[in-house]
């Protein structure tokens, strides 16, 4: 148990904190406007500049994050012209990310990295560049969604309605990339690559189970993502297993909770 | 009374023309709305009043051709919150979580209200909206467990709550029993004979467009019929709140209806 008290659990839950918040709020956007995928696909180019990183010896974590950054305007453009196409380009870019991060770790195998850390996440490799990246990612999402909550909810519900209301649907569009590129890059080294996107989207999926109003949704999202990132960190600090998949699978379990749950409560009705 | 500035142009078409793919569905359309006017568009399914609508609110760019909102080029229009459209169909995820207090409240947001906090007033004004639309009741319902005809009065009090000068509605009472959809019309007409408020309408209910606009609509396969009342001289109207109008037309349907109530019983 004293690995609960080490200086870098206490990294890494600090961190987890952080990505339990704004992780499942972007989920929510994602979730909403069918976009999950999004995520997936952010999360699997970011890893790619992770491997950048590594090769060329500049922070990988930084790298991973420009990559994504680029990979959502491009998806955003993708997104617009080619609609029909949409999930077919979103799949290319997505196999094209894990494609070149496999070349690249293959080709780094030198530097001795550890791979499987940002694939699947890892409580012991969070330092102090990682955790500020973190602090400052969640600061950037929270003040957008705490200033914008009223428009990002328009936008979400009705992209129409948006646009006739005259906000600026585009930069609102590329915002949601952004920030959800920002969020997945911050939150690989804890969660993994892999399974990064899980985190974003089963707290949305779950509100969508049980909260009627978006007020709701959100804090739901938030309480969800906070249960199972804390839990998940802990239980794999003791048990020293991958935290990403502690998580996920914690995340997994309260969805089935909820579902059978509500299903009870129709059934009891 | 104030009629002196009626005349302005609301919307106006010049030579708009548009298509999607390869189907053209608009050729060299010209047309104006002005002030206080009432249009009501009629035309066979297919026949582009959906369109139509979508260019004007600027959700859909001409091939061809100019479209201005109160003299200014869409494109170069800011004033949205002057405009409530009700678009023909919603599609939204019938499970998402919103609940309908959100959903018309969410009319008031707008370009100018970036950064604004909602305010005890914009909550008054959405009272005022759901009570017109009387789906008060439904208020913290979420929206994708309503019924169709109550979603499109959800739509309805949306575009509404903005006290708007321009209403676009496409085909607004369709789903709408007919208490509601009478009261909605006694609500528009009143709006456009005592306040300042220009309509253009779709919509398939003859009975509606020739018992209001004194014409016998005829539709043409394919054609666009454009049908007009102009309202020169406002009514007296004690306030120039939407939202009071509102108010008031429900109070006014309610002792209607307990009227018929009580001659029912003798
Ligand atoms: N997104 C689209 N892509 C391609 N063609 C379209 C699209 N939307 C409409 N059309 C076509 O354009 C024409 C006009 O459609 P529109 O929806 O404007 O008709 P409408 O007059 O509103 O009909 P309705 O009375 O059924 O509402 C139709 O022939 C339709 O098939
Ligand atoms: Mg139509
Ligand atoms: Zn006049
Ligand atoms: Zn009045």
């Amino acid at each position: 148990m004293e690995i609960l008290a080490s200086d870098f659990f206490q990294r890494a839950l600090i961190g987890g904190v952080l990505i339990g918040i704004t992780a499942p709020l972007m989920g929510i956007f994602l979730v909403l406007r069918r976009l999950s995928m999004i995520g997936d696909t952010l999360s699997h180019v970011s890893i790619a500049g992770v491997a950048l990183g590594f090769l060329v010896g500049v922070y990988p974590v930084a790298v991973g994050l420009l990559f994504a950054i680029i990979a959502s305007f491009f998806i955003e453009k993708l997104r617009k012209t080619y609609k029909s196409y949409a999930e077919l380009s979103i799949a290319i870019i997505m196999s094209g990310g894990v494609a070149l991060a496999s070349i690249m770790f293959t080709m780094g195998r030198g530097y001795n990295v550890n791979v499987n850390g940002y694939l699947f996440g890892s409580i012991l490799t969070l330092n102090d560049t990682d955790l500020i990246t973190i602090a400052v990612v969640t600061f950037v999402v929270l003040v957008a969604i705490r200033t914008q909550l009223k428009e990002l909810f328009l936008l979400t519900f009705d992209e129409d309605a948006a646009a006739v209301s005259g906000l600026p649907v585009r930069f609102y569009n590329v915002m949601i990339s952004v920030l959800t590129a920002l969020v997945i890059s911050a939150s690989i080294k804890i969660v993994g690559a892999l399974l990064v996107s899980a985190l974003l989207t089963i707290p949305a999926a779950c509100s969508l189970i049980i909260a009627r109003s978006f007020r709701q949704s959100v804090i739901t999202v938030v309480i969800i993502g906070e249960l199972a990132v804390v839990a998940g960190l802990m239980i794999a600090g003791v048990w020293n297993l991958a935290p990403g998949g502690t998580i996920v699978l914690l995340l997994i379990a309260i969805m089935l909770i909820l579902m059978l749950v509500k299903r009870g409560m129709r059934l009891g009705s | 009374m104030q009629n002196s500035t009626c005349h302005q142009d609301i919307i106006t078409l010049e030579d708009v023309s548009f298509s999607y793919q390869n189907q053209a569905v608009h050729k060299g359309l010209n047309f104006s709305v002005k002030e206080r006017d009432f249009i009501g568009l009629i035309g066979s399914n297919g026949a582009g009043k959906t369109t139509l609508l979508r260019m004007i609110v600027g959700l859909l760019k001409p091939e061809s051709g100019t479209i201005r909102l109160f003299g200014q080029p869409v494109s170069q229009f800011k004033q949205w919150d002057r405009i409530g459209y009700v678009p023909q169909k919603n599609s939204f995820n019938p499970l998402f979580p919103a609940t309908v207090r959100e959903v018309v409240l969410s009319g008031l947001y707008s370009r100018n209200k970036l950064f604004r906090k909602i305010t005890k007033a914009d909550q008054k004004k959405c009272d005022d909206a759901l009570h017109a639309m009387n789906i008060e009741d439904l208020a913290m319902k979420r929206i994708g467990e309503l019924s169709g005809g109550q979603q499109q009065r959800v739509f309805l009090a949306r575009a509404l709550i903005n006290n708007p000068s321009l209403l676009i509605l496409d085909e607004p009472t369709v789903g709408i029993d007919s208490e509601t959809q009478e009261g909605f019309f006694h609500m528009i007409k009143h709006m456009h004979q005592h306040h300042n408020i220009t309509f253009l309408m779709v919509s398939h209910d003859m009975e509606m467009i020739r018992s209001y606009l004194g014409q016998q609509p005829a539709v043409e396969s394919g054609k666009l019929k454009f049908y007009k009342k102009h309202s020169h001289e406002l009514q007296d109207c004690v306030e120039n709140d939407l939202t009071h109008s509102l108010r008031e037309l429900r109070q006014q349907m309610e002792s209607r209806r307990e009227v018929v109530t009580v001659g029912d019983l003798s």
